[in-house]
């Protein structure tokens, strides 16, 4: 067994070298399938836009001002007429100075990094029930209409794709784009990895009446 | 999934002809016993339980029962049917852009079923006709491509069994205990059978240019949802799949393509899949900039932090599940890791004092939902039930307490601490944090 196995071990390893080797070789198109996508096709749908330094905003720009006409048309409705949410829709702005706190609030004023990000997420995803229809002019001044109701743009600010990623956020430096984790260092322990006697609830979900039912039809509750 | 009593009426009249009396009559009797248990919440046709038992014969074993192709698809017993997906209301301000979880209580695998699956969408499920639905592969390529799902279907093939979890699952638990329930406080989670294309391959197809470090990944859907990848992740296990568990991919699991990021976020799984643009930087869209970001005590924030880490859960007992009387017992739990392989499981039933290993159930697969089991035998006393998984790093799941310690509670995020029932002396269980 043992010479049959020193035998085979080098044609295996001669093996894995081909068939490692065919699979590197492969050229672009070796496999031919679907098309080429032509220059007018990419253009319809290359829609991206880079958050710190704008690149893929379009030609375009409006006002604070027209902005302002086309959130009461689009936007208010959910977001509240000065950016304050209605009900559970995300508010758009406040928050400054709250990150730290017991209860911060997140916004585009307090928490997002980058102006030309908002001018992509408005132009990808929103109004939520009609994405897509709004013009590019439309969302420069949607953008420059939320930047100037955080106080990030002064009133006769005008957006385009130079002046969109020259806005300063206010949390731009506080993102930590490495993961530090793993940033516990539990042991397994198996015996008498605490005193018994210090084991206790500190928290409770019984009686918060927070829970939907996990039985019969779907639950509409609301919290009490 | 509900119960049609009009339909099993259609059933009855159908059959009721006059060569068959026996059929109709026993039909007859088995609609009045469904109808009545159902009535009084699915709790089986055991309604008078003398007439399922020995020695009476069962209503259903006198008589015939539907043909094959009654149900086409196939479907789960009407007593299952609250065996689904649930949502909490008011969690978020419509469910267009929303979650739903999937009831691990009643699930007894590692493969979560297809009509199971947790939701999370962005901008509701769209409506996709595969025959029109592409994928564009353009950027810093050699070969911009535009690939029909017949094109798709026509590379070298894969399968893969994965988990997908959304980091928020468990985000309503950063603070206090809130979810009395295993289905909310950690169903943001299931597992599949991904068959599909290796991404590596589809980007050797298209060719990568040097510059290329990072690729964009976008979906079809009405958010065009899209996120940044390091192009290392996209050649290292990431599959653009068309089916699950088998069958074509389930429209709510983004029909006809998603892509399959190994141990990752459930976010960066992206549904619907149009669009993958390769770049040199990466894109801070909204997902990875004001969404998906990790917001620590002193203020800053953590972006970027993909991976999942080490989780385990004991899926019985649990608060759906609670414990009849004393006696022997299996506890039973799943854990999982985008690490890898989970290498080990302990229970305790004491809150943590002390642990026992629990038997891993074969197969253990990488960056998959492993089960578990551990005999006990209750004495019927109060007990703190939890589980903790090591993964093959050796990394082992934290508490609560741990997790707070490094990152406060409005993290909202990637909270894998080690989940605690309490055991009541009469059975009953709820979800508790210990400190």
């Amino acid at each position: 067994m043992y010479s049959s196995g020193k035998i085979c071990l080098p044609i295996a390893v001669v093996l894995l070298a081909a068939v490692g080797g065919l699979a590197g070789a492969t050229e672009p198109g070796s496999f031919g399938y679907g098309s080429v996508a032509t220059p007018a096709q990419i253009a319809g749908w290359d829609i991206d836009v880079r958050g710190e330094d704008g690149t893929g905003l379009p030609p375009g720009k409006s006002t604070v001002d027209r902005g302002a006409d086309v959130y009461a048309e689009q936007c208010a409705a959910c977001h509240g007429t000065f950016g304050e949410g209605e009900g559970r829709f995300p508010k758009l702005v406040g928050g400054v100075g709250s990150l730290r706190d017991e209860r911060p609030e997140p916004t585009v004023g307090s928490y997002w990094p980058f102006a030309p990000t908002l001018w992509d997420y408005i132009n990808r995803a929103m109004p939520m029930s009609a994405p897509h229809t709004l013009s590019a002019d439309d969302v420069y001044a949607l953008t420059a209409y939320i930047l100037s109701l955080n106080d990030l743009v002064p009133h006769d600010f005008v957006a385009d794709r130079n002046s969109l990623p020259k806005v300063k956020m206010r949390n731009r430096d506080n993102f930590i784009w490495t993961d530090p984790r793993p940033d516990t260092m539990a042991k397994p322990c198996m015996n008498a990895c605490v005193d018994a006697a210090d084991v206790r609830i500190s928290s409770t979900a019984e009686g918060r009446d927070l829970t939907p039912r996990t039985t019969g039809p779907l639950d509409t509750m609301q919290p009490k | 999934m509900r119960p049609d009593p009009l339909r099993s009426k259609a059933v009855l009249s159908d059959l009721a002809g006059p060569n068959a009396p026996v059929v109709r009559r026993s039909f007859l009797r088995l609609g009045a016993a469904l109808t009545g248990s159902l009535a009084l919440g699915g709790k089986a046709a055991m309604a008078d339980p003398a007439q399922g038992s020995p020695p009476a014969d069962a209503p259903w074993s006198q008589s015939i029962g539907a043909g094959v192709v009654d149900r086409p698809y196939g479907r789960p017993a009407d007593t299952e049917a609250s065996v689904i997906r649930r949502n909490v209301p008011w969690l978020t301000a419509s469910a267009e852009s929303s979650v739903s979880f999937s009831p691990l209580q009643d699930l007894h695998g590692i493969i979560t079923p297809n009509g199971l699956f947790f939701e999370r969408h962005h901008a509701g499920r769209p409506d996709i006709d595969p025959a029109q639905h592409k994928l564009m592969i353009h950027g810093l390529v050699e070969r911009p491509l535009l690939l029909t799902m017949k094109d798709i279907l026509r590379f070298p093939s894969i399968s893969r069994i994965h988990f997908i979890e959304c980091p928020a699952n468990g985000g309503m638990n950063w603070r206090a205990a809130q979810m009395n329930s295993l289905q909310f406080s950690h169903g943001m989670v299931s597992c599949a059978e991904w068959t599909g294309v290796k991404l590596s391959t589809l980007l050797e197809e298209t060719g990568i240019k040097k510059e290329a470090k990072w690729a964009m990944v976008e979906g079809a859907d009405g958010a065009h949802m899209n996120r940044s990848l390091p192009l290392d992740k996209c050649l290292d296990d990431c599959l653009v799949v068309y089916a699950q568990n088998g069958e074509a991919l389930r429209p709510e699991q983004g029909y006809p393509l998603r892509l399959v990021v190994p141990g990752w976020e459930g976010n960066v799984n992206i549904k619907w899949l149009r669009r993958i643009k390769l770049g040199d930087k990466p894109w801070h869209s909204r997902e990875e900039t004001s969404k998906y970001t990790d917001l620590m005590p002193d203020g800053t924030s953590r972006g970027f932090t993909w991976l999942i880490d080490a989780k385990s859960v004991v899926t019985f007992p649990c608060p759906e599940k609670p414990l009849d009387g004393p006696g022997l017992y299996e506890i039973r739990g799943l854990a999982w890791t985008g690490n890898g392989k989970v290498r080990r499981v302990d229970v305790s039933m004491d809150g943590g004092v002390n642990w026992q290993t629990a038997r891993l159930h074969e197969p253990v697969l990488s960056k998959a939902l492993t089960k578990f089991t551990l005999p006990w035998r209750w004495d019927g006393r109060p007990a703190l039930v939890a589980s903790r998984v090591i993964d093959e790093t050796g990394y082992v799941q934290p508490t609560i307490a741990e997790l707070r310690k490094q990152r406060g509670s409005n993290s909202v995020y990637h909270n894998n601490s080690i989940q605690t029932w309490q055991v009541k002396s009469d059975g009953s269980v709820f979800n508790v944090q210990l400190g």
